[in-house]
């Protein structure tokens, strides 16, 4: 994690947020681009930590995932369902066309 | 295009050589649970729109997944099944990514440790030869919800029902060669699901799917870069599909081009495959453990426990068949296609002709279902029935010709083969006595025959032996029909 | 009224029964506390209707002689906590039409047990944030030297200054990083954050899933006790969810502390810290010295790289989390052409800025190329940091430390965000090793500013936390009310 792997340009700024389906304005991108680069320096300190022999924290818990048993609880609540969507119709969400 | 030469399957003849496919598959098999994978709602098909869907599976605010217990059992089961190394402890990841139909902008499934590693099954190559597929994984995750597109023309309709719903990915090493042992790895895979009845394997309906994955190359090269063809649900298109990509990546080669790693789907009206219409680059998937899940750990006992109550697999059933019931190879795979076939078999071939069982299930029976559109399931005729036909044909009491006529009938009555022929006064004539009457009543009639016979037209035996069953309405045993004519044409 | 905004929520719990005053009284006092300090924007909705039928039923309940724990007591909920046909934001334009039709299973607890809803609190948006500035309705004031307009802390900040105001008789929060802590040691009082899955999280807008955690936000250290009493439960719908019964905490007041353990980490007193502050931990530390502890210099030598870690596996689990913001099933949509249009429009208005920079870092550290060195390596780390709390927990029983570098400060000081990041410095360890933290006040500082004290103690043993956090607040009797606060 050198500085040259932390230095995030405009372009990279314009990945990321299309990989997160964020619309940025323009007049915004160089703030943000200098935001995400302090930030990123600042966790850059995390380089020095020696980790060769250490697994990642998959938990706190320290428990085993519980499982649950093979019946239906739950469906059957369609007008739940779709009480807060923005548009529905005949049973369905809809949305803008997505063409395949 | 492939020439008029006598190509191996999977070889394609370009300008500048021979090419060969070199293809590998990631099915993906609905799990034959009740309920979804970490959601209550009910896994069934065919729901009326989004009726199947809980808060967890629409993705609300706060919503969080618990594990079904029963769909870890049957990846355990079919891991298993393909002989594969089972993990004692896996990880869920989420595969992020937007779209309409995944309600909670990310899939769960499983990335570096899934429930299942590597495998492998036999598959037959043609009736002679078989061939060992690798299997590189197998994991468990969530499918998604389907799109309507073609119901208005600026809009999309989207159905949550099938979002969450248990899904087992099986994903083979790159070691199938050909459109042909592409359709046999299916077939098998889906047999092995069937078998251990972790998934129904209806393809018609979605619960089975495969991805393929191809690529070309002149022998003895490294591999090509592949294409994947994605949603193929049926053998007859994995097959299409196939030899169209690798046509298609052979035509490119040839030319000078070079293959483009991308997604296509399959034109099932034009046969072609396309490249799918997307807008920007690769996915970057993210992938990373789901913090809402814990690793899944079982211990050896549990998996042992399952595999004490795996049923007997297909190539276990097809060296039994063989060895305890002397039937061919070839008709032992067959049977061995589906479990209750080998059930029906065995009923069947209880304390009877093994063989003549098996003849009569390939040729007669598994024919008459399918003509009238039925499954083993639901066959007019019981196994009983089956043995009891076989029984009597066994025992010399009708001819196999008189059988099949007998077969008919209990497809359509459903009536036992032994009161059919009662019923009928079909039992076969096998009194020396009255064969020798019919005999020499032939021979009396047809003097002019007996004569060209006996001059050396030897041909007319089959005449003589005609006669004798018409007078007889075909119940003459034609053993002795023709030794009794062999003796009294003299 | 100013007479029934006097009991703590021990004390009201007991007159309640007592029949010496009425949930309804009491009920309608809070009411009138709510509008009188209205300017402090701490509620976003308030449901007076609601509250006062619900107050019906707790009184007709102690007539009859069935009083459950809670029964007719007031309580303000973070709106990060979904909350049946009411409607629940998180504090953010996203979702500000959004009505659950579920409740979240900790505030059903609530319900459950008697508590009257007054309404939902503002906090950051997505709880991201520590001055309760990136709320999209405007920033909640501190009561505490109301004129200067200081923060209450955040990201709970609408609860902590409802508490301090008076304007709820105790609230729940949540704590990610600090959200909890850190605005009661700002507002002046109690806020307790458990052990992570102590606390279900079924129903709570989840912003970053390995940390949050909900708790409660009380005047004293019995409140928090009586709130955590039935806020906490184990729940099959949360599969992080501890299946392990707790005790009832309200046993645990009033235990001698004599022999216990207390460790100081010698990393947490550094440059950066208040004069005023470091003086009250030296006077927590002789306090509990004085009750019979036994203070052992400690260390957790990787405390300084719990911030990084921690802005690294928080914006990565949320860049994932708030994917489903997207205006498709409910929430704000801005309409498009394109499927993906409507999602870039949507998010990207319906987000404020904080949340859109985090998302942005949460993805770039999951991405392609850059998942090994930073999320996997803060992973990593986090098992050491854990590590280090274990090996310290061999040796001692709690531990003691400031809860904050710095008393509140202005709003609207425009501090950037890496500044603001820095506010969480003593809170965020305790979360990252998933371990039970609680802030009590313990004096003001040279402005009037109160100042909180943290006490760490051992994964499920908010019994002993509860203990020993009970003696200190005795020793520093904190008897201090925010100048802002309704009366």
């Amino acid at each position: 994690m050198s500085n040259k792997k932390s230095i995030v340009d405009i372009p990279t700024v314009n990945k990321i947020a299309r990989l997160s389906r964020l619309d940025i304005p323009e007049k915004n991108k160089q703030s943000l681009t200098n935001d995400l680069n302090n930030i990123l320096g600042f966790v850059a300190n995390l380089e020095e930590v020696d980790t060769s022999n250490v697994e990642p924290l998959a938990s706190v818990t320290g428990h085993k995932l519980p499982l649950r048993s093979d019946i239906v609880t739950d469906g059957n609540i369609e007008d739940l369902v779709l009480k807060n969507a923005p548009e529905s119709s005949s049973g369905f969400f809809v949305v803008p066309k997505v063409i395949e | 295009m492939s020439e008029t030469l006598k190509l191996k399957p999977g070889h394609i003849q370009g300008e500048t050589g021979v090419w060969e496919m070199v293809i590998g598959l990631e099915i993906h098999a609905q799990v034959s649970s009740k309920s979804k994978l970490f959601s209550g709602a009910s896994a069934t098909f065919g729901a009326q729109a989004n009726s199947n869907v809980s808060l967890v599976d629409a993705a609300m605010p706060g919503m969080l997944p618990v594990i079904n217990e029963y769909c870890v059992e049957q990846a355990v089961k079919t891991g298993l099944a393909l002989n594969a190394q089972i993990n004692n402890v896996s990880i869920f990841d989420r595969k992020n990514y937007f779209y309409a139909d995944l309600p909670q902008g990310y899939q769960i499934s499983q990335f570096t440790k899934p429930i299942v590693g590597e495998g492998e099954i036999n598959i037959d190559v043609d009736d002679e030869n078989q061939t060992t597929i690798g299997i590189e994984r197998l994991h468990l995750e969530q499918d998604a919800g389907k799109s309507l597109h073609d119901q208005h023309p600026s809009k999309s309709y989207i159905d949550l029902n099938r979002t969450g719903v248990a899904l087992m990915e099986i994903v083979s090493k790159p070691d199938i060669r050909s459109p042909q042992e592409a359709g046999a790895y299916v077939k098998k895979i889906r047999s092995i699901l069937r078998y251990v009845g972790s998934c129904d394997g209806n393809m018609e309906e979605g619960s089975l799917r495969a991805d393929c994955n191809v690529s070309v190359r002149k022998a003895g090269e490294e591999f090509g870069t592949r294409c994947e063809i994605k949603n193929l649900n049926s053998i007859r298109f994995i097959n299409q599909a196939i030899q169209a990509e690798a046509e298609r990546q052979v035509e490119i080669l040839e030319a000078g081009g070079e293959i483009n790693q991308e997604t296509r789907l399959f034109d099932t009206s034009t046969g072609e495959t396309r490249s799918m219409r997307s807008k920007e680059d690769a996915h970057d998937y993210r992938y990373f453990p789901d913090p809402d899940l814990l690793p899944l750990e079982f211990t050896d006992s549990y998996v042992q426990d399952i595999k004490e109550k795996l049923p007997e697999l297909p190539d276990f059933a097809k060296k039994r068949l063989v060895n305890e019931y002397g039937i061919t190879p070839y008709d032992a795979s067959i049977l061995v296609e589906e479990k209750d076939y080998v059930d029906f078999f065995e009923q069947a071939a209880t304390g009877g002709d093994g063989k003549l069982t098996a003849n009569w299930m390939i040729s007669e029976l598994f024919g008459a279902l399918k003509k009238e559109n039925l499954l083993l399931a639901n066959s007019p005729i019981s196994p009983e029935a089956l043995g009891e036909l076989i029984g009597l044909i066994a025992k010399g009491i009708i001819s196999g010709k008189i059988a099949k006529d007998v077969f008919s009938e209990m497809m359509i009555s459903s009536k036992k083969p032994s009161d059919i022929v009662k019923e009928k006064g079909l039992e076969q004539v096998s009194d020396d006595k009255e064969i020798l009457k019919l005999v020499e009543n032939v021979i009396a009639d047809n003097q002019d025959k007996v004569k060209d016979y006996l001059s050396g037209k030897d041909k007319l035996f089959g005449f003589f032996v005609g006669q004798v069953m018409k007078i007889s309405q075909g119940k003459a045993n034609p053993g002795l029909v023709n030794k009794m004519l062999k003796e009294n044409l003299k | 009224m100013s007479d029934l905004l006097k009991y703590d929520l021990l004390g009201a719990s007991e007159a309640i029964k007592s029949k010496e005053i009425s949930s309804v009284e009491l009920t309608n006092a809070y009411i009138e506390a709510i509008e009188k300090t209205s300017s402090l924007g701490a509620y976003l909705e308030i449901v007076k209707d609601k509250a006062l039928e619900m107050a019906v039923v707790s009184d007709e309940n102690i007539s009859k002689g069935v009083a459950r724990p809670l029964e007719g007591l007031p309580i303000g909920v973070k709106d990060m906590f979904c909350t049946k046909d009411i409607k629940t934001t998180a504090s953010s334009k996203i979702l500000d039409n959004f009505y659950p039709t579920y409740e979240s299973t900790v505030t059903q607890n609530l319900w459950n047990d008697g508590a009257v809803m007054l309404g939902k609190l503002s906090c950051d948006e997505f709880a991201m944030g520590s001055s309760n500035e990136t709320a999209a309705k405007g920033n909640v004031i501190n009561p505490w030297l109301k004129h200067k307009k200081m923060s209450p802390g955040g990201s709970s900040g609408g609860s902590a200054a409802a508490v301090a105001a008076r304007s709820a008789l105790a609230a729940t929060g949540t704590d990610t990083g600090g959200s909890i802590r850190q605005p009661a040691a700002f507002c002046g009082i109690t806020g307790l954050k458990p052990t992570y899955g102590r606390c279900s999280r079924w129903g709570i807008v989840a912003f970053s899933s390995s940390l949050d955690q909900a708790g409660p936000l009380t005047r004293t250290v019995s409140d928090a006790a009586l709130m955590l009493n039935s806020m906490a439960s184990y729940d099959k719908k949360d599969s992080t969810s501890a299946n392990l019964a707790m005790p009832d905490l309200m046993s645990y007041l009033g235990n001698s502390i004599k022999g216990k353990k207390i460790g100081i980490p010698k990393e947490y007193t550094q440059d950066g810290i208040s004069d005023d502050i470091v003086n009250f931990y030296q006077k927590s530390i002789n306090w509990l010295k004085e009750a019979g502890a036994e203070i052992i210099p400690v260390s957790l030598p990787h405390t300084k790289y719990a911030l990084p870690v921690y802005y690294i596996i928080a914006p990565a689990e949320a860049s994932s989390n708030l994917a489903r913001y997207d205006g498709v099933r409910f929430g704000q949509r801005k309409e498009a052409s394109s499927l993906d249009d409507m999602y870039e429009t949507t998010r990207g208005e319906g987000f404020g800025d904080e949340v859109k920079r985090r998302i942005m870092i949460g993805t770039y550290v999951l991405s392609s190329g850059y998942y090994d060195a930073y999320y996997l390596k803060a992973q990593k780390v986090r098992r050491l940091i854990k590590e280090d709390f274990e090996n310290v927990f061999k040796k001692v029983d709690y531990i003691l430390t400031p809860s904050t570098p710095t008393t509140s400060f202005e709003l609207g000081k425009k501090q950037d965000p890496l500044t603001m990041y820095l506010n969480d410095i003593f809170t965020v360890p305790a979360s990252l090793a998933g371990l039970p933290g609680i802030s009590l006040p313990v004096g003001l500082d040279k402005l009037g500013l109160p100042i909180g004290i943290q006490l760490i103690a051992n994964a499920f043993d908010e019994p002993g936390l509860i203990s020993t956090a009970h003696v200190l607040e005795k020793s520093a009797d904190f008897n201090f009310i925010a100048d802002g606060a309704a009366k």
